[in-house]
Parts: C-alpha cells; sequence; structure tokens
C-alpha cells in the first residue's frame, strides 16, 4: 500500500484553512447516532473525548486507571509552548513551525508542524477559559519562560506542574460532558483488541480489570490515544502503568508504526541509584533556564561540588554551544551529558551523573531582589535567601522532589542528574486527518509519529496532545462519519466480536497456563536492559544485530517460562502487567530493526557510523529523508514502507546549536 | 547521602475482594537500602511472593512522583506516612531503621469501598467532579487568554487549590470521613478565578449536594485533612467553599443543572 499523509494543496499558511473549507460535515442529528471509541485520558485523549461529545457524537472513553484524572499526561512538568508572542520578542507561527521542524532534525512532516503551530494559540485561549491556572505576572498578563532549542520566551506554566493543570482542565471538561450522558467512561478497564469488519475499525475488546471479565464494544470510528512506549526500557520517566498495548494491537490488526527507534532520552533526570530502581524521575527541562550543567575539568576529582573552584569546573553546554548554552535541544544535552560521563568526568557514587547548579541563579535573582526592594548593605547570607526565595516559587515542587528522593538540599548542593528515557516521537503512522492505515481508525498524541521527527523540542508534547484533541479530529474526524451515516450500530454478536474476543481469551490463558519460574517483572527488567544498553543514547549495527538475536531468545523463554499467580476473571495486576511486556517484547525488536535501517544520525537517534568530527550526529538527507512506516506480517516479521518528506518551506541543513 | 540496609516486619492488610473479609498478615523483609521507595520496598516484597507462589500485594500506584493520585496506603495510622506534604511513592525508606515494624491498611472510608488489599474505589470523587467541578465552555469559542487581566495573588491562591491530586487522603485522615476539603479545593480554585463566576451558585450547590449523596461526613473543624494532605491544600477552602454555599443557598437566582444526576448506586452497581 503506498503511503498517502494526504497533505491538502495550496501555500502552508494555507492548507488547514483549505481543508476545513472543503470538509464534509455531518448534521447534529445523524451526529447523535455516530459512536466513538476513545482508548487513553490523557490530554489527547481526554480533550478529544470531550470535544467531540459537545458536538454531539455518542462516545465511550476507557482507560486502565481508576479515574480518567489519573493519566500520565498529569505528570509533565515545564509546560506548554503556543505562539503568541505576549512577549513581543519576535515569535510567530511560522518560527514555532520552523523550530519544531529543526528542533525534530528535518524528519517531521512540514503540513503537519504548520498546522500544530497555528493551533497553538487557541490552546491556551481554550485552557484559560476552562480556569487552568497558568502562572501571571503582576501586571494579571498570563507569564512566559524559555525552553530548549528556541531563543523565545513562548512557554506558559503552571509552577511545575502545567500537565497537572491541563489535564484536569481537560478532565472537567470530559467529566461534564459524562454529567450530560454524552461521554460515558470505563475506568480500569484495559483495550486489547481492534475488531475489524470489512476492513474499518468498528470496536475494541476490552478487559475489566477488576472483574477479569471480557467486553465487547462497538463504534463507527475508534481513536487510539494511549501514550508512547517509554517503558519499553524499563526504567524511564514514565508511569508505572504507561504501556504500548493499545497502539500495538492496532499495528498487528493493520495500523503502521512509524520510526519506532525514535526515542527522546530527556537529559535533566534523577540519576539511577541500584537495581531495586522502579522508574526515573524527570526534573524538568525550565530548570535549564537558570541551572548551569557542569562536571569538573579533571578526572576523578572527588571533592564536593562547592569545593571544587570556579576555575576548574567545565561548563560543557555552554563551551560547546555558545548560542544556546545551557538550552540547547533535548538530543544534543543528553548525548553531551554521556559523552562526559563515558570520558570519566562523571560525578556521584556511580560517576554516572554531571551537576546542575543553580548557585549563580541564586545570586542574581537575590541581587535583583536586593534592588528592587530598595534594600541597602545587606549581607551575603541575605542576598542568598532572597535568591532562594525567587528559586522556589519558580521551581519549588521540583526542588522539594529531588531533596525527597535523593536526601540532598538542592539549593545549597547542586542537583546530580543524568539522562532518562522519556518520550517516544514514533508511534502509529497517521495521515493529515491522523488516520492511521486502517479505515476508522484514528491516533493522537504521543501514540502518533507525526510532528515531533527524530526529537521533541521541550514544552511540545503537551500542545500536540491538546492541538490533536481539540482542534484537530473534531474537523478531521467529519471526513469519515460523513459516510456512516447510514451505517447503523453492529450488534456485538457479530462473528468479527466473537472471533476477536476469542484470540484474546486464548492468549490471556496461553498465559496463565505457562506457569513458569520467573515473574513479569524480571523479564521486563531484563528487557529494558537490553534496549538501554543497545537501542538507547548510542547505537550501532553491531549491537543492534546483538539485541535483536537477544530479544527474540528473551521472548521465547518469556512464554515458556513465565510465571503469573492468581486467576484470570479476578481482580490480577500480575496478568495486566504480563500482556504489556509480552507486546513490549514484540516492539523492542521492531524498534532494534527500525535503528537498523536507518544507518544515519539524527536527532534522538544516533547511529555511532553516521557523525560529524566534532561527535554531532550526522544526517543522510538522500538515503533517510522518509518516514520509515512498518507493516505487520501475520508471520511476525515486519515489511518497511517509506513515505518521502519533501521540505518546500523549511530546508534541510546541518542543525547548528553553535 | 550516607545510605543503610534494614530488616523490617511488615502487616498488611488482606482482602480477596470487596465482598470478602480481610486481615491483616505478616511479613519480613530483608535488606531493604534506605534509598528505596516505600513502593520499591513492596516491589520487592512483591517479587519475593510471587517467587513463593503467592499472590503479591495489590496496591494503586503510577505516576511514582507524586502527582497523579493513584497510591493510597494508610501507614502506621496516618495517610502516604510519615513524611509532611508527601505522598506513598515518594516516601523513602530512610524514614525508618533497621528492626522496625510497619502496619499497612487501605484508605478508612465507607464511600472508597476496598477492591482487593489496599485498593479502593474513589469513582465517588469523579461523580463530585461531574457535578459541577468544571467552566461550561466548548471548545472552540474561548476568547484570547490575555483579555482578561486577573490579580496575580487570586491566580496563585486559584493554582494552590488545583493543585489537589484527588488521592482521597484527606477523606481516610478525617474522623467523619469528610470529603470537604477535595470539595472546597475544586469550588475554590473556579470561585477564584473570573472564569468560575458565572457558574458559582449552581456550582457549590450541586457539588455539595452529591458529595452528601456519596455519604461522605461532614467536617468537624479538625483538620487532619490538611495536616495530611500531600500538596497542603489548605483549610481555608473550606471556609470558602462554606461562604460560597451560604450565598448561593441565600440568592434569588438559584440555578437548576442541566441535567439529573443518574443514581451512583443504580447505574454502576
Amino acid at each position: 500500500m503506498a503511503l498517502d499523509a494526504k497533505i491538502p494543496e495550496g501555500a502552508i499558511e494555507q492548507k488547514w484553512t483549505n481543508y476545513k473549507d472543503h470538509l464534509r460535515l455531518v448534521s447534529p442529528a445523524n451526529k447523535r447516532k455516530l459512536e466513538i471509541i476513545i482508548v487513553g485520558t490523557g490530554l489527547a485523549g481526554a480533550s478529544a473525548a470531550a470535544s467531540l461529545g459537545e458536538l454531539g457524537y455518542k462516545v465511550k472513553s476507557f482507560c486502565f486507571q481508576d479515574s480518567a484524572r489519573r493519566a500520565h499526561s498529569i505528570a509533565a512538568q515545564g509546560g506548554i509552548n503556543a505562539a503568541k508572542n505576549y512577549q513581543g520578542d519576535g515569535d510567530s507561527v511560522y518560527r514555532l513551525f520552523y523550530e519544531t521542524v529543526k528542533g525534530g532534525d528535518y524528519r517531521s512532516r512540514e503540513g503537519n508542524v504548520y498546522r500544530l503551530a497555528q493551533m497553538s494559540g487557541n490552546i491556551i485561549d481554550q485552557c484559560v477559559a476552562q480556569g487552568v491556572p497558568f502562572a501571571r505576572e503582576y501586571g494579571g498578563l498570563l507569564s512566559n519562560r524559555s525552553f530548549g532549542g528556541t531563543q523565545v520566551q513562548r512557554t506558559f506554566y503552571a509552577a511545575g506542574q502545567t500537565g497537572q493543570q491541563l489535564l484536569l482542565g481537560a478532565y472537567g471538561a470530559l467529566e461534564r460532558q459524562e454529567a450530560l450522558g454524552n461521554v460515558t467512561v470505563y475506568s480500569r478497564h484495559e483495550m486489547l483488541d481492534i475488531v475489524k469488519i470489512d476492513g474499518i475499525a468498528r470496536g475494541i475488546i476490552a478487559r475489566n480489570l477488576i472483574t477479569g471479565k471480557l467486553e465487547r464494544h462497538f463504534a463507527h470510528a475508534v481513536l487510539i490515544c494511549s501514550g508512547g512506549y517509554g517503558n519499553v526500557f524499563y526504567l524511564s520517566t514514565n508511569a508505572m502503568g504507561s504501556n504500548v498495548t493499545a497502539a500495538w494491537k492496532s499495528h498487528k490488526k493493520g495500523a503502521y508504526f512509524a520510526n519506532p527507534c525514535f526515542t527522546q532520552i530527556h537529559p535533566t533526570c534523577i540519576p539511577v541509584t541500584g537495581d531495586h530502581q522502579s522508574k526515573l524521575t524527570l526534573m524538568s527541562e525550565s530548570l535549564r533556564n537558570d541551572g548551569r550543567i557542569w562536571v569538573p575539568k579533571n578526572k576523578g576529582d572527588n571533592r564536593k561540588a562547592n569545593d571544587i573552584p570556579e576555575g576548574e569546573r567545565d561548563y560543557y553546554l555552554e563551551r560547546r554551544y555558545p548560542a544556546f548554552g545551557n538550552l540547547v535541544p533535548r538530543d544534543v544535552a543528553s548525548r553531551a551529558a554521556k559523552e562526559r560521563c563515558d570520558a570519566g568526568f562523571g560525578v556521584g557514587t556511580t560517576k554516572m551523573a554531571v551537576y546542575l547548579d543553580f548557585a549563580s541563579a541564586i545570586q542574581r535573582y537575590g541581587k535583583t531582589e536586593v534592588h528592587k526592594r530598595g534594600l541597602h548593605d545587606v549581607s551575603e547570607q541575605k542576598i542568598i535567601e532572597l535568591g532562594e526565595s525567587v528559586i522556589r516559587e519558580k521551581y519549588g515542587n521540583l526542588f522539594a522532589m529531588y531533596e525527597k528522593i535523593t536526601g540532598e538540599d538542592p539549593y545549597k548542593v547542586p542537583m546530580r542528574i543524568y539522562p532518562a528515557v522519556h518520550y517516544t516521537m514514533g508511534g502509529l503512522w497517521v495521515d493529515y486527518e491522523l488516520k492511521t492505515t486502517v479505515d476508522g481508525l484514528y491516533s493522537l498524541g504521543e501514540a502518533n509519529f507525526s510532528d515531533h521527527g527524530a526529537n521533541r523540542l521541550g514544552a511540545s508534547a503537551l500542545m500536540q496532545g491538546l492541538a490533536d484533541g481539540y482542534f484537530v479530529i473534531p474537523y478531521t474526524i467529519s471526513a469519515f462519519m460523513a459516510d456512516q451515516i447510514r451505517v447503523p450500530a453492529i450488534p456485538t454478536t457479530h462473528a468479527a466480536f466473537d472471533e476477536a474476543e476469542k484470540a484474546v481469551k486464548d492468549r490471556i490463558d496461553k498465559l496463565m497456563s505457562i506457569q513458569g519460574t520467573e515473574s513479569v517483572e524480571s523479564f521486563h527488567k531484563r528487557l529494558g536492559k537490553i534496549m538501554w544498553n543497545k537501542c538507547g543514547m548510542s547505537r550501532n549495527e553491531k549491537g543492534l544485530k546483538e539485541a535483536i538475536e537477544e530479544i527474540k531468545a528473551l521472548r521465547k523463554e518469556f512464554w515458556e517460562n513465565v510465571k503469573i499467580p492468581g486467576g484470570i476473571e479476578e481482580f490480577n495486576p500480575e496478568l495486566d502487567k504480563a500482556g504489556r511486556v509480552a507486546d513490549f517484547l514484540e516492539l523492542g525488536e521492531l524498534m532494534c530493526i527500525d535503528a537498523l535501517n536507518r544507518s544515519e544520525s539524527c536527532g534522538g537517534h544516533f547511529r555511532e557510523e553516521s557523525q560529524t568530527p566534532e561527535g554531532e550526529a550526522l544526517r543522510k538527507d538522500d538515503e533517510f529523508s522518509y518516514v520509515a512506516a512498518w507493516e505487520y506480517q501475520p508471520d511476525g516479521s515486519e515489511v518497511l514502507h517509506k513515505e518521502p518528506l519533501n521540505f518546500e518551506v523549511v530546508l534541510p541543513s546541518q542543525r547548528s546549536y553553535k | 547521602m550516607e545510605h543503610y540496609n534494614m530488616n523490617l516486619t511488615l502487616k498488611v492488610w488482606r482482602q480477596k475482594n470487596t465482598e470478602s473479609k480481610g486481615g491483616f498478615e505478616t511479613y519480613d523483609v530483608k535488606d531493604i537500602s534506605s534509598e528505596m521507595s516505600f513502593l520499591e520496598m513492596f516491589d520487592v516484597l512483591n517479587e519475593k511472593l510471587v517467587q513463593e507462589g503467592k499472590e503479591p500485594i495489590a496496591f494503586d500506584s503510577d505516576c511514582r512522583e507524586g502527582i497523579c493520585g493513584a497510591c493510597s496506603m494508610y501507614i502506621n495510622g496516618r495517610p502516604h506516612g510519615p513524611w509532611q506534604q508527601n505522598t506513598v511513592c515518594q516516601l523513602h525508606m530512610r524514614a525508618y531503621k533497621d528492626g522496625d515494624t510497619i502496619v499497612v491498611e487501605p484508605w478508612r472510608s465507607n464511600v472508597f469501598p476496598v477492591i482487593k488489599d489496599l485498593i479502593v474505589d474513589r469513582s465517588a470523587f469523579d461523580r463530585i467532579i461531574q457535578a459541577g467541578g468544571y467552566v461550561s465552555v466548548n471548545t472552540g469559542s474561548a476568547p484570547d487568554a490575555n483579555t482578561i487581566p486577573i490579580d496575580k495573588a487570586d491566580s496563585d491562591e486559584a493554582f494552590d487549590a488545583a493543585s489537589c491530586i484527588g488521592c482521597g487522603a484527606c477523606v481516610a485522615a478525617c474522623p467523619n470521613g469528610s470529603a470537604m476539603l477535595f470539595v472546597s479545593a475544586k469550588v475554590s480554585q473556579l470561585a477564584l478565578l473570573p472564569q468560575g463566576e458565572p457558574e458559582k451558585i449552581s456550582r457549590v450547590l450541586n457539588m455539595v449536594k452529591q458529595m452528601d449523596k456519596e455519604g461522605f461526613g461532614n467536617c468537624g473543624n479538625i483538620y487532619n485533612c490538611e495536616a495530611e494532605c500531600p500538596k497542603g491544600i489548605s483549610v481555608e477552602n473550606i471556609a470558602r467553599m462554606n461562604r460560597q454555599y451560604l450565598g448561593a443557598s441565600l440568592s434569588s437566582k438559584i440555578q437548576e443543572r442541566p441535567v439529573n444526576l443518574v443514581d451512583p448506586m443504580n447505574e454502576r452497581g
């Protein structure tokens, strides 16, 4: 099947307008007869469910958590980008578009990204109208801060809890629609397969996680908004429950999976302490506004951070990238940290960490406060106190979180940080309408691949999730639904439901029948180690080939020796986890296959064989300026389809932040 | 920071399902590092139980960053354990020493029935939000975000109230099983912002009505809720909600909600 992204004709500024102007619509009376299933209640899923409910569609919304409000978007910290230019510092829709395409290392689609930038302002308007309490200035207007990869201030935020506030806004809108009867939320339910009838997605098989019973749900269309697959690495900043299952089941039912190897390793996370570790905690990128990253200039310098004099510190990002300094994009910052630690300059007990230091920001803010308050003859101590209070207001919750986890006071000693898996740019292939290669099956937010190319810029995930859910899908789904008005609801007694439910049941029975000796958790950890070591921050041909064999062997072992206690028709979290890990064991192999195929470096995908003399990522545009979309075959193999990327507005060049 | 290992005795509430009778079981855990989180200590115990062919202890946990509100353990008589303004997932084992005995129960509340072991059903909170915890604006019709300037102090206060994670510790901590802190946090957030103004009368009346219908108790001014809230939500919100409620009750323009609430007991079992 040839991939058609269906980008509308016309100049880039006009594409979305043209599309909307010629869109086929569905009348309100017909919308009431049309049903939509939405899997996931994060920013993309909740905003889509609320907006489609408002339009009059009958929506069923599914989440595995106990409440829609707990989806992992809640944990996003730093902020959301919008090209409002409220700061008058030269921002525009074009600039946000340009920086996103460049930040993604020229591996995203121009048409989609431009639309995203166009939507960005509307999102802020919508959220403020919902009562989202963004940070404000004393004059009462909204405040902004900077994020990596940009030279303007366009990030809106609510302390270090922006995702929480945006999600609670979308959750409120969703609950309102539930109260009105337009949306039904099925919490503690997990989608376990897509039901296809005549090639169109017409429903799902879901498992009620409390009773363990399988349920059949019909809809005219299905939206996958289930987030990213970073937990394939076991250790990541994702929530414990975050998983690829909904997206993977869609893939196995015909949806192509695009650029699976594009993984974002976030530069500022709290380092691993030991084997007991269950997850990693992010320290928001916004901290790089004020924190300076450094390591000692001398190898093996074992002095405490505060005892190392200024002249013996290497602020390596400021040294290597003077134009952007500590605010280089995430992929660049992560690789630079790895380079220093691999070269033996790392700090802390494991030597796999670098410092993020706020001392100079505390001094700077302290002095500003002294001025503001008209104080004279103030002691050094007082300046520090005042500076710390400013830092506390900006990042208080992050500093508190750091102290709880590490037991160290980051106001007094620099944070120790190291990169960790955070976000996955890859995902289900979608066209301009967010439709996958299966008719009636859509994918929104992190679960799709479309907007971030090979590297996502900070504060753009929230923007994309909400743009997809609030402002894109309510229009684009109408193109499909206009053809569905004569399709009556299909009873779930249809043979396709029987077949899908049987396949799900057989798989669960098989998992439970193994009764081997090793826990699900243990297999997951082993998979994570393979992925991190061989398909992590840097990759090479030999390692990837090894990883593919190791994953195959591990998968075989899993299906022979996993041990799952408890029963099927009951609340059984170990069984839930087993199904998810089984899917990760398949996805992991595809990620390695994709990484092996893409023998260039771009964004977060760093192939050691392809780098500049300075160690920067070296793209090969002639060979790899395409989206790699993989098609699942019944025998488990994958076939590559290429969607060429045509750049008409932003011409690819060597990405430079120097 | 210096770290150490410890051996502990755990007494954990085990309950097969909502209908069955639960009870405490005692477990020994060994070589627990002070660097672990409390839930990682449970992961270690669960791994051991699986190896022994026993059912692991079911507990809610998702983000493990103190923000999703899923985790909910009642530890030695306190929701979320000994640290102030903290969730269980952010509690670390350096809070304990070798030889300690730790008692772990699910949330204590009749409105939050146990589903299994330490997991409870908090869907009553969702139904209270459905009764009015939002601004009724449809997507697409919002004015420019800077159209209405908002006093920074009001906005900051609204944010403080909005930082509630919906974990239910306030209910579990309250001898009356009151949900007033949770409900008042949402009422306050929207009462403090101009966007919440148009619906302020119906919002407070409907949310309180639903709260009562679910069976939560009344506030007795004991303030356990504030003391145990992982996000430090202030009881001033309860006072604000009471003022709002009184004002709304006396208002000549009491607005009914556009729809009748479904009866949760009949509708969802």
